[in-house]
Formats: structure tokens, C-alpha cells, sequence
């Protein structure tokens, strides 16, 4: 049986209450937004790209602690990384919460690894990948906003 | 010859009928075999009664009887089979006209569910009688369904949609109506119960007023048909719409009720067998009601399943049902609004069946996630109502909403999980 603890982790917890980077990157030059239309979760990803390297990240917006923690997270995971890095540990944080990379290499996950309890709760999938998706989107300079659906 | 279709109304509720003493929730929810199960390791309490009830065996029954024992196309065979499938799928539309109190039979449409009927009235009625610069009217609580539809036909007509807005407590503001309401009003289309609030519209005086003004009015009784006696007749309503799914029989079926001197005056939905009279490639003419308006083999399964709901709803008795639901939608308001950091979204002073609340700062789809984990269903989300949540600044709302089998433990243990939420927060 699933266990909540797995899901609602410590850290998750403490994240979705204090979300770090959460405001406006004045001097972003890319931004995108991503809503999930399901549960209302709306988020804006701001970056600040120099070249191929994500100089700094920021995100607002409202969502589920799931949801939060994961964008918070993410800003602090992606922050000095280059773009294919940071589209690299998209890939295996989505096999994780996905639960499709069991054996797949997650050796870049890191902190990350707290978001494995959402595997078991497939609903929820959505809510943890939403600011990657966001992220993505922001990345490739998309000007739509994504939606999770 | 064996004429199975009588049975289809011998569907008590097992056990003796409820007395008048009191109304025997247990004995009704043995009737319902999903409730016994467990979820998560614990007893299921299921809350999600507004998205869709769950089937008394009696409708199991009735369905599996049908396909065991009378299954065939109606209105076309000759022979016994087709006439009994025939005589089964009328006779689903006489309950559902008595239930509605309708006139005549043929007042009653068998459609896939109230999104179907008020895209129905939308596609023929709205189409013939809208014009550039007409206006609809419909509700700031209305589910989705009642607003894309007339959105979509305002678009091709160049005609406006006026919203009537409500207070905070969930409520219409009426006086708001009856200055929206003028000569530029073809039609009004209202929620009898809202989905997300719980809040009992006063159709009967919504309708008054727009008669005055020879305005016709739909109500989408899709909450309202689960929860109250409704008349038809009484309201005065020209359009009535309710699904199958939310009043304990199948999905995929639903009923609108339609006055018979509108509906005649309405061309046809759709196209195809069954609304005919004859077809010839120079001209077809249309069957007469209710048949011009179901084209195609229907959901004969799904008429009989709701057939049998009905017919279980009656013997229940509505007033047992809406007395009943009244005392735990009344137990649940006092306990859940009792808990730290709840605020309740809907508190009109006739409610019913719904309890929309947040609980602040926890984000509703956590409720909705640790309250799984307990065994209890409840809805979390904007519920199909978008603009209910822009007006309460909620992006989302988790909410319990009531059947004729909840009982008071069912609040208890939702209560209990609540407090298990604010636990995993703490
Ligand atoms: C008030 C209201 N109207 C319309 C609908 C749509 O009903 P259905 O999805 O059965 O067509 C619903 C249910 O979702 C509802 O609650």
C-alpha cells in the first residue's frame, strides 16, 4: 500500500511552505507559464540565460504542495546548470516520479530522490512534473502557455 | 407469452419500505453492493455524489434483466422481442414523465445526459430564434455545461450572454436578473441546484419573471432532480435537463423535458433513423415527439437503468431522501466548519447536498490525496464551474457532496480525515 510519508516527505513539506526562489526575475529573458487545468496549478518559470547556462530561475504562482515543492526544488537543482543538463534531469525526475526508470540513471537526481512516494500515486504525477514542463517550455522560448492536460 | 417488462417496476428496495418513523439509511445501503468495499484498507466512504452516485442492485438488476431476457431494436421489429424491448424503453419514459411530473410521454427526450439536452435546446431552439444583438441569460454558478454551449451559439448569432451574478453567500441576486431581463432576452438558462455551491436557485420566480416577459427558461436540474421533488408543471419550467449517473442509474442516459408546443415548433438534433416518417431523397418528413428528436438506436439499456433508478428514488420517497440529506448536509456544515483554517465557499440559506470548503493554507488536491488514503471520496478542483472559483478567489475548492445512503459516520470519518490533513501539515 502507498504511504503517505513517501508522498508527503520533509522535505516536500517544508519546501511547499517556504518556496525558495519564488519571485519575479526582473532581468529574466525567458519566461513561460504552466497551468493544470484539473486542479487550477498555475505557475510562471522566469530564466535568466547567458549563452547555454541558466544563470539564475525563479517561479510564482499557486498549486498543491506536491506541485510547489517540486517547482522549488527544480530552481534550486537547475540554477548554474546548462540547458542540456537541465533537460537531462527533467528526463530522469520524470522516469522517477514516473516510476518507468527503475533501473534508468538518476545519479543527477540528487535531492530530487524525495519525489520517488509520487510514483505511487499516479494522479499526482502531473502535479510534480507541472514547473518541469513549465521549465521545458521556457527553455525552448515557447510563448504558449503549457497545460498539463 | 411471457411478458418479462412488469418487472422492471417490481423493484423494491429490499426489506420493507421505509416507515414513517424514519427513513432506514442502513437498510438503503445494502442495496448498493460498491459500498461495501474497502479502499486503501478502509471502509469506503464515498462523497462525490455530485460527479456521480453509484447503482442500487435493483438497477444492476434491471439492466442485466433486459439484456438476459428482452434485448432487440425498438420501434422496428415485429416480432415479440423488439415489442417488449419497445414496451420497456416507453414504459422508462412514463416514470421519468411522472417523476417530472410532464403532461404527456412524449414531453420526455432521452439524451445522453443534461450536457446533451441543453446542447439539444442550444443547436435547434437557440438556432432558429437567436439573432445578432439577442441576449441569453444564465448565472455566475453555472457548471460548464450551461455556458459553453450558449457561448458557442452566441458566437455563430452574434448574440450576448448576460451573467447574473450572486453574493457571498452564493446566492442569485435576483433584483441583478430582473434588470438583465428586457426585450433583447430570448432565452434564460439557470442551474436549479449549483454543483459547486449547493445553493437552490428560486426557479419558480425566475421563471415567473421571465414569462412576464414571454422569455422561455431551461433549467439544469442536474443536482436538483437527485435531491428534490421537482415539477415540472409547478415551476412552469419550458426546458427541463437531468443525467442518469446522479440519480443512481446509468451513465450515457439523461432526460429533457421539453413543453410540447416548443418542441414541436424545434427542428430536429439529429439527423438519421428513428426521427423519420419517410424519406425520400426529394424530401423527409419527421417523425412526430418525442421520436423526432432521438435519432438513431438509443441507449435502450440506459432508459430502462434509469427506469428502475427512478422507480427505486419513489419508493424510497423523495421527501424521506431530501429530509435525510438535509440532516447530514446540516451535521456536515457543523462539524466541518467547526475545524481550524475552514472556510466554507457556498452558504445560501437553501442549500442543499453539497459542501464546498478550502482549508487554508493546504492546497484542496492534498485534501483530496491524504482523504484517498483514508478511504473517503471526496471531489477536489474547480468542478466545472471556473467562474464560481474566479468569484469566491479560489483556485480550486475540495468538496463533499451527499447521497441518499451517507450517513452521519460518513461525516464523522471525514472529519476524522480532516483532521489526519491538518496532521501531515502540522
Ligand atoms: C449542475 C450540473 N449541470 C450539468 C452537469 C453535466 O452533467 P453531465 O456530465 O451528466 O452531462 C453537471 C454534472 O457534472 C452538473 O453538476
Amino acid at each position: 500500500m502507498a504511504d503517505l510519508r513517501d508522498l508527503y516527505q520533509e522535505v516536500i513539506l517544508e519546501h511547499s511552505k517556504q518556496p525558495r526562489n519564488y519571485r519575479e526575475l526582473g532581468d529574466a529573458n525567458h519566461k513561460a507559464e504552466g497551468y493544470n487545468p484539473l486542479c487550477g496549478d498555475h505557475f510562471t518559470v522566469y530564466l535568466k540565460l547567458a549563452g547555454e547556462k541558466i544563470q539564475d530561475v525563479s517561479f510564482q504562482g499557486s498549486g498543491c504542495a506536491i506541485s510547489k515543492a517540486s517547482a522549488s526544488m527544480m530552481t534550486q537543482s537547475v540554477k548554474g546548470k546548462t540547458m542540456a543538463e537541465a533537460e537531462k534531469i527533467f528526463r530522469q525526475f520524470h522516469g522517477l516520479v514516473t516510476g518507468a526508470e527503475h533501473n534508468g540513471s538518476q545519479e543527477e537526481l540528487g535531492k530530487l530522490a524525495v519525489f520517488s512516494g509520487v510514483s505511487e500515486f499516479p494522479v499526482r504525477v502531473k502535479c510534480a512534473t507541472l514547473a518541469w514542463h513549465t521549465l521545458h517550455a521556457a527553455l525552448e522560448g515557447k510563448q504558449e502557455a503549457v497545460s498539463t492536460e | 407469452m411471457t411478458t418479462a417488462p412488469n418487472t422492471y417496476t417490481d423493484l423494491r428496495p429490499s426489506g420493507p419500505a421505509p416507515t414513517d418513523a424514519g427513513y432506514d439509511v442502513r437498510r438503503v445501503r445494502r442495496d448498493f453492493p460498491i459500498l461495501a468495499q474497502k479502499i486503501h484498507g478502509k471502509p469506503l466512504v464515498y462523497l462525490d455524489n455530485a460527479a456521480t452516485t453509484q447503482k442500487p442492485q435493483q438497477v444492476l438488476d434491471a439492466i442485466a434483466r433486459y439484456y438476459s431476457e428482452d434485448n432487440a431494436n425498438v420501434h422496428r421489429g415485429v416480432h415479440l422481442l423488439s415489442e417488449r424491448a419497445t414496451e420497456a424503453y416507453e414504459r422508462a419514459r412514463t416514470i421519468a414523465q411522472n417523476f417530472l411530473n410532464a403532461a404527456r410521454p412524449e414531453e420526455i427526450i432521452f439524451v445522453r445526459g443534461t450536457t446533451e439536452a441543453i446542447n439539444l435546446v442550444a443547436q435547434t431552439y437557440g438556432r432558429r430564434n437567436l439573432a445578432a444583438g439577442d441576449e441569453i441569460i444564465i448565472t455566475a454558478m453555472e457548471h460548464h455545461s450551461n455556458i459553453v454551449p450558449w457561448q458557442m451559439l452566441c458566437e455563430e448569432k452574434g448574440a450576448r450572454l448576460r451573467v447574473v451574478p450572486i453574493n457571498d453567500r452564493g446566492e442569485l441576486q435576483l433584483e441583478e436578473y430582473e434588470k438583465l431581463l428586457g426585450p433583447k432576452t430570448k432565452l434564460v438558462a439557470m442551474g436549479h441546484v449549483s454543483n459547486a455551491l449547493g445553493t437552490i436557485n428560486p426557479v419558480r420566480r425566475i421563471i415567473e419573471l421571465a414569462h412576464q416577459q414571454g422569455v422561455p427558461v431551461l433549467v439544469d436540474g442536474a443536482q436538483a432532480a437527485p435531491r428534490m421533488k421537482v415539477d415540472v408543471r409547478e415551476l412552469d419550467a419550458d426546458f427541463y435537463a437531468f443525467s442518469g449517473h446522479k440519480i443512481y442509474g446509468p451513465t450515457g442516459i439523461g432526460v429533457l423535458y421539453g413543453k410540447a408546443s416548443l418542441l414541436e415548433a424545434m427542428p430536429p438534433y439529429q439527423g438519421g433513423g428513428d426521427m423519420i416518417s419517410s424519406v425520400t431523397f426529394e424530401k423527409t418528413l419527421y417523425n412526430k415527439l418525442p421520436h423526432k428528436f432521438e435519432a438513431g438506436t438509443p441507449h435502450m439499456e440506459g432508459a430502462i437503468g434509469l427506469g428502475a433508478a427512478l422507480d427505486y428514488v419513489n419508493r424510497l420517497g423523495m421527501e424521506n431522501i431530501t429530509a435525510h440529506e438535509q440532516d447530514v448536509l446540516a451535521y456536515a456544515t457543523e462539524k466541518v466548519a467547526a475545524l481550524p483554517g475552514v472556510r466554507l465557499i457556498g452558504t445560501a440559506r437553501q442549500k442543499t447536498g453539497v459542501l464546498s470548503f478550502v482549508l487554508e493554507p493546504i492546497h484542496p488536491h492534498d485534501i483530496g490525496t491524504i482523504l484517498d488514503q483514508e478511504g473517503i471520496a471526496i471531489r477536489t478542483g474547480h468542478h466545472c464551474a471556473q467562474p464560481v472559483m474566479l468569484r469566491f478567489g479560489v483556485p480550486a475548492t475540495a468538496r463533499a457532496s451527499f447521497g441518499l445512503y451517507n450517513t452521519r459516520e460518513d461525516v464523522d470519518a471525514l472529519v476524522r480525515g480532516l483532521n489526519r490533513v491538518r496532521e501531515v501539515f502540522a
